[in-house]
């Protein structure tokens, strides 16, 4: 038997690390060749690694949500032959021997001998069931590289263990430290446990109705929810937004798409308000093409795109992610259209490649039948405009005869980097757009 | 009648007395305490303290002694020393002189007034101290006692002239030349030892198998050996019976037979009893524990406000368990949220040489079927212990199987006592072998001999 060590490969051209995201398996799991393993998360794709040998998973590095280099080691296979370690060797022996007879001493004091040991019985006894999902008290061990006892749990009726500062603290705000989980050696409890505990609050009392209910999660930010919160952290920070918001009447846009899905061949997808309004965008671009740009503000450049690259701001289960329609002045109506339903689905099922999720010069951003009446969107960095959609509601409107008439209504709702665009060409732009949507005819001169 | 109304009123200066005192003060709590005697309490005055400063000197005088009678081992050499006990006294005196007027000056900056007299408590709030310059009349919110505890007297050996109590030992105007002490605990042992190197002819009678009955044999082990050294006679399971019409001592060894030790003075320690007469304890109508007044987890008694610390209140009667006591009550009183929940409560005997326990021992661990693992170092491979010429004895390392965590330290060896504080900070910290081992000590230095033990529980001792 051998070791297979499996380095984070390079997951992208200039990705110099990534952030474990899953793992898909524990110790002791026997994997097939090209099961998947693990996912790690660059800037936006998530990335499988899969097992390039069968084997049984021995180790596994990072933990979840922490940053790993590429070509630093992730998981460890035991596989037949002689495996892959022989330049890791050296560097893993410290950790892999030491774990092992600590290992060894789990297993050996999880025996319960015949004599009466009751304290320690119990308390070894129930390590197994608090180590994780069903590994055994040893791999727990065997993760546990500085050779340290095994994790404690307190016994009902030991004293807990804590520091006399910490038992100080915790009478201080009325905590009984029975009740508090302790992290350090020996189950002993640590100001940072008691941090936890506090931040969490005591566990509310069931039984009563309508009791406050004091409980406070704890969510990681980690994986796309982490890259997101970064990307708009910072396009918050580095952009001055300003916005915009114009209503648009669509009943003739309506009329058409609606007489183009009765008419269209089964193989063309329906049209949804989008690729028209991709179409306007692109056309609107051609007369303000400082909409359409990448704004590189360490350097003071403005990177003036001749393709209108489009994201498209997509929710998926795990959060915001936006695929980009590549050269969207090259396609028509159809083209769109089966662009985003394509992209949508691959970004939802995370299927989308590296490139389809990055690269994109201006954005657009829908909340579909939830658009609500206005929206701020926040600009996609580097970008400097980003257009929002909004609901479509039927509303009497004035018409040139002074007569109430119900028109299908529309805000658009846009932002803008105000270090680059001046609010008069922004609102000349939506202007513009606007106008391609009223009279949709102009979209097809 | 004067009348002092206050928030607390301690009862009893001793240790835990004069703590209560001096912290109720710093918080702000108008508070009076009451004490007869000097400040201090038994432990400054006829203690820990005096007992300590004795023992020094006898040290002092038999390497001395040692030196002149050609025993030295590196050479020093003095012609035959004289002792002026009267000079040994004046000076432990000047020592606790000090001290007494130490107490009294933080009792004083912090603020607590010190009523000189005899206490007793009329109700759970109000005392009547009969001072020398009347009766002066304390009405208190609180009430914290604080009376210590007495010398054990035998029924029929009571205290005399002759037979005296540890008290009268450390007032003793001369070394007698035959002493015989009743009771082979750390009192006796300690003043035991000290007599003998101060020229004294001492029997010890233990009614108990072993001397030193509360400690692990091992660790007295290096004591006894020494006591022998000193040719001092060890009476084991033996009973004092009373004296014959010489004044001598008769005891019953343990095949019934009848001796007769001879005796200038004997000294009776056989332990020690609360202090719970005479002050009105019985009108308060507190419940007791034993001989001694019940407390909860915050040295409250049973009638609200008022505290009990120390002795009064059970074993351990150790200062620094009254000191720790008063410390809390004081704060709880003035409304800090406090619980006694200490893990460690060291022991320590000033015997030849010193012993210290503090946590379980490996009987105790055993007893309550607790898997454990010991790691010994003897000071025999120790540097400090050989450059100080005294290389006996041990420390002892006692942890639980299965996480490490350290149960007990114990250990035996010349100035073993200074070592104490990393035993308690060990335990109260809840550490384990990997911290005891995995923290430098300081080379070269007994306390090596702490990491050695819990390198050697572990497995890789690194100087054995």
């Amino acid at each position: 038997m051998g070791i297979h060590v499996i380095k984070l490969p390079d997951v992208g051209e200039g990705v110099a690390e990534a952030e474990f995201v899953a793992v898909h398996v524990k110790p002791g799991d026997v994997v097939s060749s090209d099961q998947t393993l693990a996912d790690v998360m660059t800037d936006k794709a998530t990335v499988e690694i899969p097992a390039p040998v069968a084997g049984v998973v021995k180790w596994i590095g990072p933990e979840i949500g922490e940053t790993v280099a590429v070509g630093s080691e992730i998981i460890k296979l035991e596989v037949a032959g002689a495996g892959n370690e022989k330049t890791a060797e050296a560097a893993s022996k410290g950790a892999g021997k030491e774990a092992a007879p600590t290992a060894q001493k789990a297993a050996e004091t999880t025996k319960p001998k015949a004599a009466p040991q009751k304290a320690s019985e119990k308390i070894t006894a129930k390590n197994p069931s608090q180590n994780a999902p069903s590994s055994p008290a040893a791999s727990s061990a065997i993760t546990r590289s500085n050779g340290a006892a095994p994790k404690h749990f307190r016994a009902p009726d030991e004293a807990p263990l804590a520091a006399p500062a910490v038992r100080a603290r915790a009478r201080a705000q009325g905590i009984d430290l029975a009740f508090v989980h302790g992290s350090g050696p020996a189950g002993r409890i640590t100001h940072e446990d008691l941090d936890a505990y506090m931040a969490k609050g005591p566990t509310a009392p069931t039984g009563g109705t309508m009791a406050p209910n004091t409980q406070v999660e704890e969510i990681k930010v980690i994986g796309l929810r982490r890259k997101i919160a970064e990307k708009m952290q910072d396009a918050k920070r580095r952009i001055p937004h300003f916005a915009y918001v114009e209503e648009c009447d669509v009943t003739a846009l309506e009329e058409l798409r609606q007489h183009i899905n009765k008419s269209r061949r089964d193989d063309q997808p329906k049209l949804t308000v989008l690729p028209f309004i991709m179409r306007a965008l692109v056309l609107a671009i051609k007369d303000y093409p400082q909409m359409n740009v990448r704004y590189d503000d360490d350097e003071n450049v403005v990177h003036r795109y001749g393709g209108v690259h489009i994201g498209i701001a997509t929710q998926t289960a795990n959060g915001l992610i936006v695929p980009v329609v590549r050269h969207a002045e090259a396609n028509d109506l159809w083209a769109n259209a089966t662009a985003v339903k394509r992209l949508a689905d691959a970004a939802r099922d995370g299927s989308a490649k590296r490139e389809e999720l990055s690269g994109s010069t201006i954005t657009i951003t829908s909340l579909g039948p939830l658009g609500g009446i206005v929206t701020t969107p926040v600009i996609n960095h580097p970008e400097v405009a980003i257009l929002g959609i909004n609901k479509i509601v039927t509303r009497p409107i004035y018409n040139d005869q002074g007569q109430v008439v119900p028109r299908k209504m529309m805000n658009l709702s846009s932002s803008f980097d105000h270090r680059v665009v001046d609010g008069w060409d922004a609102a000349e732009f939506v202007q513009k757009i606007r106008g391609f949507l009223e009279y949709p005819a102009t979209l097809f001169i | 009648m004067t009348d002092i109304a206050c928030d607390v009123l301690v009862l009893g200066g001793g240790p835990g007395g004069y703590i209560a005192g001096i912290r109720a003060g710093q918080l702000g709590l108008n508070t009076v305490l009451v004490e007869t005697h000097r400040l201090g309490g038994c432990c400054l005055n006829v203690g820990c303290i005096p007992s300590k400063a004795l023992i020094h000197v006898a040290e002092e005088y038999h390497q001395t002694q040692k030196n002149a009678d050609g025993k030295s081992s590196y050479g020093i050499a003095v012609k035959s020393p004289t002792l002026d006990f009267t000079e040994t006294m004046k000076w432990k005196e000047g020592i606790v002189k000090r001290l007494n007027q130490g107490v009294a000056g933080l009792l004083k900056k912090a603020g607590t007034k010190v009523v000189s007299g005899w206490g007793e408590m009329v109700d759970g709030k109000t005392c009547v101290v009969k001072t020398d310059s009347g009766t002066t009349k304390i009405k208190a919110k609180h009430v914290i006692l604080a009376t210590g505890s007495h010398s054990v007297e035998l029924p029929f050996l009571p205290f005399s002239e002759k037979v005296i109590s540890s008290t009268g030992a450390l007032g003793l105007t001369e070394v007698p030349k035959r002493l015989v002490v009743i009771g082979g605990g750390y009192i006796g042992i300690e003043l035991g030892t000290a007599f003998a190197k101060l020229g004294a002819k001492v029997d010890i009678v233990e009614a108990l198998p072993a001397i030193l009955p509360h400690y692990d044999k091992n660790l007295s082990k290096p004591v006894v050996a020494r006591l022998q050294g000193l040719n001092i006679g060890l009476h084991v399971a033996t009973k004092a019976k009373g004296l014959n019409k010489a004044g001598d001592l008769l005891v019953e060894d343990k095949d019934d037979k009848e001796q007769v030790l001879k005796a200038d003075k004997i000294l009776v320690t056989v332990g020690r009893r609360p202090a719970t007469e005479g002050w009105g304890l019985q009108g308060l109508d507190l419940t007791m524990k034993g001989p001694f007044i019940n407390i909860d987890e915050r040295c409250h008694t049973s009638m609200r406000n008022v505290w009990a610390i120390g002795d009064v209140t059970g074993e351990p009667m150790l200062a620094h368990r009254a000191m720790a006591q008063g410390e809390m009550v004081a704060e709880i009183i003035a409304g800090e949220k406090r619980r006694w929940d200490k893990r460690a409560m060291p022991a320590i005997c000033f015997a030849d040489p010193e012993l210290v326990q503090v946590g379980l021992s490996e009987k105790q661990a055993k007893d309550r079927s607790i898997e454990i693992v010991v790691g010994q170092f003897p000071f025999l491979a120790n540097g400090r212990a050989m450059s100080m010429d005294d290389d006996a004895g041990f420390v002892r390392v006692i942890a639980r199987k299965d996480n490490h965590l350290v149960l007990g330290i114990e250990g035996v060896g010349a100035h073993i006592s200074e070592l104490a504080a990393e035993f308690s900070l060990a335990i109260e910290m809840g550490a384990c072998l990997e911290d005891l081992a995995e923290t430098i000590h300081a080379h070269p230095t007994k306390s090596e001999g702490v990491q050695e033990a819990a390198l050697k529980a572990l497995g890789h001792a690194l100087h054995i």
